[in-house]
């Protein structure tokens, strides 16, 4: 097929239109806004004169540059990229619900409100935790909204002085970057050789300066921290709270809940644990739940339910505060709660097979891959490059190379405890045959590692566009359609 | 598969965990449903809902969402695709982030703009952030009293935690009150400031030498904006501003009772490194075919970490591909009728309510575009829910947000609102009087 390279800019001609608005019988002969001359725009906006059929052309050739879930197998570690049902999408634009102004009266959005307070719930019973707010756009936005009711909760016990957070060196990025934001310091907790929390560098960091220990468990190295209980009774103890990164939540639907491990706060990513599309880096949904202890420090406002079982929206004074215009993307919480039902009780297996699914992957490809934690997985694992480091190809040259026979790549160099990691995560909603095929062909790459470095480090080949400029792109910004002028 | 990885069954997949928190207990849900099953309970809920026509704004606008655009943004490509880490098979999302941000450009006239935010509120947020990390070592911000009552409240919060004083700028008759400004300017102290428009009142205020107070003082301005006016109103670089921000949802997407929507923020390019989120940039491949690519991301999160001045990661994409569909679609000509037709309902719907004499605009003389607050003589929580019930959904009590208010409504009409809407809310309001 012929490759599409146009911007829509380059496709515009004067006079060209691609909408369709009535006559308006109220625009009077003038039709002109009379507002005063200096207030008014000096240059008008050069957007694309284009029509509809040059729009869905356009649009189409450049989705098909595009690789995503429904495109092949996406075993990208930490981000949870399972199938994402047709059913989610068509109760998200149910018409009920896409006409709903963000402020009528709470009479008047019974329907969407109920939406908000089941989903809650039922958060609420997989997680083990008392409430949830759905407002957080995303795990980063709920990192912080988390963090954000960990200090407004030390604040109203007049413990100001809690601001360290502890973190591991393990974390992902966002946990210290979400800390900062909200104003606290970071303290790093080492991990141990198999990558869990060091319980005793963990010891000798507490004390009443400390609001609390932020963890993802399994950890970024799919590694349950079998620690976990300990770790809480030692932080409870010295006065801090729990927090735990829900990215990698999946696995532990049917084994085990946040809550009953100890943690005071988490967050979720419905994009990934929930089945809601990632559109290319959102929406997501973030949503943030708590033990009983903090439910009224969650941000406002909150839906409740009230005596004759109508659902309100309401502010509380104790809240942390309020974290978006509106109440969050709603449209991907109706996904979420699809998808929740979709599913029912047969939740319990979302982890069970995931977790079967990544061990089965993992096994399969630690003769050629590199293993450097060899213990049983959760949902996800992490190889160090190839196990034959003698052919100079890199994690980076794997992952190109898997462009060309069809797989988005793994998630490469996170976690940073190693040099060249890979980590894979296949997900439960992929059979086996799947895959067979993405290890076969892992096996393969290794092959042609040996047999034909060369190939392999100037991957891929096939793709639309082949390796890309970086360093002219950072050195020389060109970020808009004028700057290639 | 338990054959290759050498156990007897999948629950020795977690023997690892300690058996006080393996979950014991069935999850009190209800049983699986069938897609009918799910169907029908949403078709149940739905019902729940009471379907208004839409007389308010507030930081939500009903404008018209052109059918190709979720045709196009529900195409799998996009939206099953995840972050564009892999640029080689990621050309398609990474292409409509640089139309989008051209878009952005065109319509703030700044210089560059990032991915996308998640509201408006959280980028009025990092547009201070902004101005706080260039300032170095200032650490107080100036906010005008008429901006958005929600906003102001993201503000605070964020603020609070990340110990930034925030000092308001009083109103005066609707507008920033530019002497009071300038007398904060004068402390000497002052990082950025942050202004709207139009206002939360709906006023088209006039900055006419705002930059140069604000520029005087070594200080940011930011503008928060409604990107679907600026096909008429005077840029944020045209007013002088050195950042713009504020909510894509004008740009025809539904309202969807609040979300998702997406924010936007743009700046000069000498800003262009304190700019959070992810920067796409064009390139080329190895064989010198034009390219885009995620850049400058020695700015964020994954890479800086707790030295990043934002924690931004996942944003909102796929709306920021629905508000780039719309704008190629409305194009030049489309965007300036939408805001002519939204004036000319707006306007009337003002006009006929004044002239029933049970209205007054509360900022007489005061240029709006879609949306005005009027002063009324009725009860106006009492109205609106008896308006509510004949199934119109008649502006917001500005008594619930600001002092002095409670006889004012801020009421809003865009291109959607038809004359016979407007004639028969405009009835039922006379036929309230009578009751």
């Amino acid at each position: 097929m012929k490759y599409y390279d146009k911007l829509i800019f380059e496709i515009s001609r004067p006079g060209r239109v691609g909408y369709s608005l009535p006559k308006s019988a109220l625009s009077n002969q003038q039709s002109a806004i009379s507002i005063p001359e200096n207030l008014l725009r000096e240059t008008p906006a050069e957007l694309p004169e284009v029509s509809e059929l040059d729009v869905v052309r356009h649009y189409t050739n450049v989705s098909n540059k595009n690789f995503g879930v429904e495109t092949g197998f996406y075993p990208l570690g930490s981000c949870t990229m399972k199938y994402n049902p047709k059913i989610n999408e068509e109760m998200a634009s149910h018409a009920a619900f896409k006409g709903l102004h963000p402020l009528q009266s709470a009479d008047s959005v019974q329907g969407a409100l109920a939406i908000y307070y089941h989903t809650a719930r039922a958060l609420s019973e997989l997680t083990g935790l008392a409430d949830f707010t759905l407002t957080p756009y995303a795990g980063a936005h709920g990192e912080l909204t988390g963090l954000m009711v960990m200090r407004q909760y030390h604040l109203m016990r007049g413990e100001a002085q809690r601001t360290r957070v502890i973190v591991p060196d393990s974390a992902h990025g966002t946990n210290p970057a979400s800390a900062a934001v909200c104003g606290l310091e970071i303290v790093e907790v080492k991990s141990t050789a198999d990558g869990t929390v060091d319980t005793n560098d963990l010891k000798g960091l507490l004390d009443d300066t400390i609001a609390g220990i932020m963890m993802t468990n399994p950890n970024t190295l799919g590694i349950y921290e079998t620690q976990v209980v300990e770790i809480a009774r030692l932080v409870h103890e010295a006065g801090g709270l729990l927090y735990y990164d829900g990215a990698n939540l999946n696995p532990m639907l049917g084994a085990s809940r946040p809550g009953d491990m100890g943690f005071d706060i988490m967050h979720i990513n419905l994009h990934k644990t929930f089945s809601t599309p990632h559109g290319g880096g959102g929406p997501g949904s973030g949503p943030v739940g708590v033990a009983a202890h903090l439910v009224d420090s969650l941000p406002n406002p909150r839906v409740v339910k009230g005596e004759n079982g109508e659902f309100k929206i309401q502010d509380a004074v104790s809240a942390c505060g309020r974290v978006a215009t509106f109440m969050g993307n709603f449209g991907v919480v109706m996904r979420a709660y699809t998808y929740i039902l979709s599913l029912g009780k047969d939740i319990k297996h979302v982890g069970p097979i995931a977790t079967l699914n990544a061990n089965y992957v993992k096994e399969s490809l630690r003769d050629a891959y590199y293993l450097p934690i060899d213990t049983v997985c959760k949902h996800e694992f992490v190889f160090d490059g190839l196990a034959d480091k003698s052919t100079g190809v890199t994690t980076l040259d794997i992952a190109k190379r898997l462009l060309d026979y069809g797989y988005h790549a793994p998630t490469i160099y996170f976690p940073l405890l190693f040099h060249q990691s890979i980590m894979i995560e296949p997900t439960e909603t992929e059979s086996k045959e799947t895959l067979d095929d993405f290890i076969d062909i892992m096996h393969r790459v290794a092959e042609e590692a040996i047999a034909d470095p060369g190939m392999v480090k100037s991957a891929p080949h096939t793709t639309p566009v082949r390796r890309l400029d970086e360093t002219t792109a950072a050195k020389n910004p060109l970020l808009k359609y004028r700057d290639l002028a | 598969m338990l054959d290759k990885i050498g156990v007897g069954s999948i629950d020795d997949l977690f023997a690892d965990i300690p058996a006080s928190v393996r979950l014991q207990k069935e999850y009190d849900l209800p049983e699986a449903m069938s897609e009918e099953e799910i169907r029908a309970h949403f078709d149940a809920l739905g019902a729940k809902n009471k379907q208004q026509v839409i007389f308010a704004g507030g930081g939500a606008y009903d404008h018209y969402t052109p059918s190709a655009i979720g045709a196009l943004t529900s195409r799998s490509e996009f939206l099953t695709a995840y972050t564009p880490y892999q640029p080689e098979i990621s050309q398609g999302t990474l292409q409509y982030i640089f139309e989008y941000q051209s878009h952005i450009c065109e319509l703030t006239g700044m210089d560059c703009t990032n991915a996308s935010m998640y509201d408006g509120a959280t980028a009025a947020v990092e547009a201070l952030f902004m101005a706080v990390a260039q300032a170095k070592k200032k650490n107080r911000v100036l906010v005008s009293s008429t901006l958005n009552p929600a906003v102001l409240s993201v503000i605070d919060t964020y603020t609070k935690y990340k110990g930034i004083a925030v000092t308001l700028i009083p109103e005066a008759d609707g507008r920033t009150d530019r002497a009071a400004m300038q007398a904060m300017l004068a402390e000497g102290d002052v990082a950025g400031v942050l202004v709207a428009s139009p206002n939360y009142y709906g006023i088209i205020e006039d900055y006419t030498g705002f930059a140069d107070d604000v520029h005087g003082a070594k200080a940011l301005l930011i503008m928060q904006c409604d990107p679907s006016a600026l096909a008429v109103l005077k840029t944020p670089a045209e007013w002088g501003a050195d950042i713009a921000c504020g909510d894509g949802q004008p740009l025809g997407i539904p309202l969807s009772f609040g979300g998702p929507y997406v924010g936007f923020l743009a700046c000069k390019k000498e800003l262009v490194r304190k700019l959070p989120g992810r920067i796409v940039g064009a390139t080329k491949d190895v064989d010198g075919k034009r390219a885009f690519v995620l850049t400058l991301q020695a700015r964020e999160q994954h890479i800086r970490r707790e030295k990043a001045n934002s924690n931004i990661c996942s944003n909102q994409s796929l709306m920021a591909l629905h508000i780039t569909i719309y704008l190629a679609l409305m194009g030049k000509q489309g965007l300036r009728e939408v805001n002519e037709q939204s004036y000319a309902a707006a306007h009337y719907l003002h006009d006929e309510l004044v002239k029933t004499g049970l209205f007054a605009s509360a900022f007489p003389d005061a240029p709006f575009l879609k949306e005005c607050a009027l002063r009324t003589t009725l009860p106006v929580k009492a109205l609106q829910a008896y308006l509510a019930e004949q199934g119109y959904m008649a502006g917001i009590a500005l008594g619930d947000y600001r002092e002095g208010m409670d006889d004012c409504i801020l009421l809003c009409a865009t291109e959607r609102r038809t004359k016979e809407q407007i004639d028969e809310l405009v009835k039922l309001v006379k036929s309230y009087e009578i009751l």
